[in-house]
């Protein structure tokens, strides 16, 4: 069960504001998302839902609750690059969620727990089809392998939301389809609720369950950080069974 | 014809080129010694090779008439047993100022500055203050090789912490990671190659810092000989010593670099 509400939200820094009065409730189990033009804020509507930011007006609830103002493993995240750590294999990167879960003082697991944690790890590796390259460090993996890693190390987790930025942002189209393919799959195995940031409309359009558009509403040339973005439109999309949907309804302004 | 930039020594020839300006050098000595004794047998500058193994011969292995110790092997050891223990205490010492400057807002503003500050402070002269303050004895100078080392290699590391992708940081705390835990399994470990990389570069101040405690009050060392020796002109004692100390910094590097590329496999750039 994961619900968001999201109340009067806006984002000021200093005099610029970048989102003004965002106002959402999200269901459980829906595939959020967003598209917009670069700097209209959906990067920081994001790190607002991670807790990496805070809004400066109005709050974020998950299930009723107000969202830890830093990030926990409620809220799961991929980014486009980065978001797995060198030092570690493929194995051990996937592991790391469990192992810091289970041992809060060492970090690491010992024995028939460290065993177990592997298996789960080896498991969810299998079932991103990553099992070949468990000894590899992520720097030997192709781009789509290293995403699907990352999301596979997200997920092992079991959060209630998984925040996805531009994760297939940097990869081939072939593989872009692929990785389609698995986060649907993992999203209906896991229930859990996904926001993803894109700039690919057809992508948002194929994945989403609920599609938000940012923009400005409203533009004043002599002072263009005088007015932040907002939520333009809202498309509640169906799936037609083949794991492609359409638009129902448009909610625009 | 190839680009001179585009033409590789082979294996052999590499080697072949880096070792020949080694024996240049020696040649350029040999000769220049002869050159000088012929003039006069009594010249002390440049002795010969000959002259040098038979001091080296009794510096290394036979004892010394008055101490009663094989001078060669005591005065590294000495020299070893300081830069050793200061090397790993300033290796201790800015790792725990790094992490906890990279990682924890709160002690960045509280020690950065301290840092920073610290690490201007001209080694050499604190010397005095240190060997006032702790005696004569060891403890000053690892304290002085340690003032020099180890806030240089303390401010390398906390930028490499704060080099580290924000995203990184982020991620591990999605996957539940506490001040504590990310430390220990995210930051730390890759802190390490860092540190190797660091300490292999502060090895010239070190051994720097180390002559030069030695050469001001001392009884033993590699340092402390050379200064002894230079009263009577002695080249046959400081040239092998030179030789010695140089060598010995360069196998460091050489273990230093070994390990890194043995125990962090992930961290070769091509691998």
């Amino acid at each position: 069960m994961a619900t968001v509400s999201v109340r009067n939200v806006w984002k000021e820094y200093g005099a610029q504001v970048v989102l003004e009065n965002i106002r959402l409730e999200i269901a459980d189990h829906e595939f959020v998302t967003i598209i917009g033009a670069s700097g209209c804020g959906k990067t920081t509507f994001l790190k607002m839902l991670l807790g990496m930011e805070q809004p400066t007006r109005g709050q974020i609830l998950i299930d009723g609750t107000p969202i830890r103002p830093e990030p926990d493993p409620d809220r799961g995240v991929v980014f486009q690059r980065y978001s797995s750590f060198p030092h570690l294999t493929v194995l051990e990167n996937v592991m790391l969620g469990l192992e810091l879960k289970a041992a809060k003082l060492a970090g690491r697991l010992f024995g028939s727990a460290r065993r177990a944690a592997r298996e789960a790890a080896l498991a969810m590796l299998e079932s991103v089809g990553l099992a070949q390259a468990r000894d590899r460090y992520p720097a030997q993996l192709s781009g789509g392998m290293q995403q699907r890693m990352s999301i596979a190390q997200a997920v092992i987790c079991k959060p209630k939301i998984l925040l996805l930025d531009e994760p297939f942002g940097a990869l081939d189209p072939g593989v872009t389809a692929d990785m389609h393919q698995l986060i649907l799959r993992l999203w209906a195995e896991n229930r859990m609720t996904i926001f993803m940031v894109s700039h690919d409309i057809q992508e948002s359009f194929m994945l989403g369950t609920r599609l938000l558009t940012f923009d400005k509403l409203r533009h004043d040339p002599q002072a263009p950080e005088a007015y932040g973005a907002s939520v333009t439109y809202d498309l509640k999309l169906m799936r037609n069974g083949r794991g492609e949907s359409a638009p129902r309804m448009a909610a625009g302004i | 014809m190839r680009r001179l930039i585009n033409q590789h020594p082979g294996r052999a020839a590499g080697l072949a080129l880096g070792v020949l300006p080694f024996i240049v050098l020696l040649f350029v000595y040999v000769i220049a010694s002869q050159l000088r004794l012929a003039e006069n047998a009594g010249d002390k500058l440049l002795p010969s090779l000959g002259t040098i193994a038979d001091t080296f011969h009794s510096y290394a292995f036979e004892e010394d008439k008055r101490s009663g110790v094989v001078l060669f092997w005591a005065d590294t050891w000495a020299s070893l047993k300081r830069i050793g223990a200061a090397l790993g205490i300033s290796a201790t010492l800015a790792l725990v100022l790094a992490v906890c400057i990279g990682v924890i807002p709160r002690a960045r503003a509280l020690l950065s500055p301290l840092l920073n500050t610290v690490a201007m402070v001209p080694p050499l002269a604190v010397l005095p203050i240190l060997f006032i303050v702790l005696g004569l004895e060891e403890t000053s100078k690892i304290a002085l090789i340690v003032i020099g080392v180890a806030p240089c290699v303390a401010r390398d590391l906390a930028l490499r912490v704060a080099e580290l992708p924000r995203e990184q940081i982020i991620k591990a705390q999605t996957l539940g990671a506490s001040t504590w835990q990310l430390i220990l399994r995210v930051v730390l470990p890759q802190l390490w190659p860092r540190l190797i990389d660091a300490l292999r570069l502060s090895m010239g101040s070190a051994w720097l810092f180390l002559i030069a405690a030695e050469a001001i009050a001392s009884t033993q060392g590699l340092g402390y000989r050379i200064f002894l020796v230079r009263r009577y002109l002695a080249m046959d004692v400081i040239l092998p010593y030179v030789v010695w100390i140089t060598l010995l910094a360069v196998l460091t590097d050489l273990a230093l670099r070994t390990l890194r590329a043995r125990a962090f496999r992930w961290a070769e750039p091509d691998r």
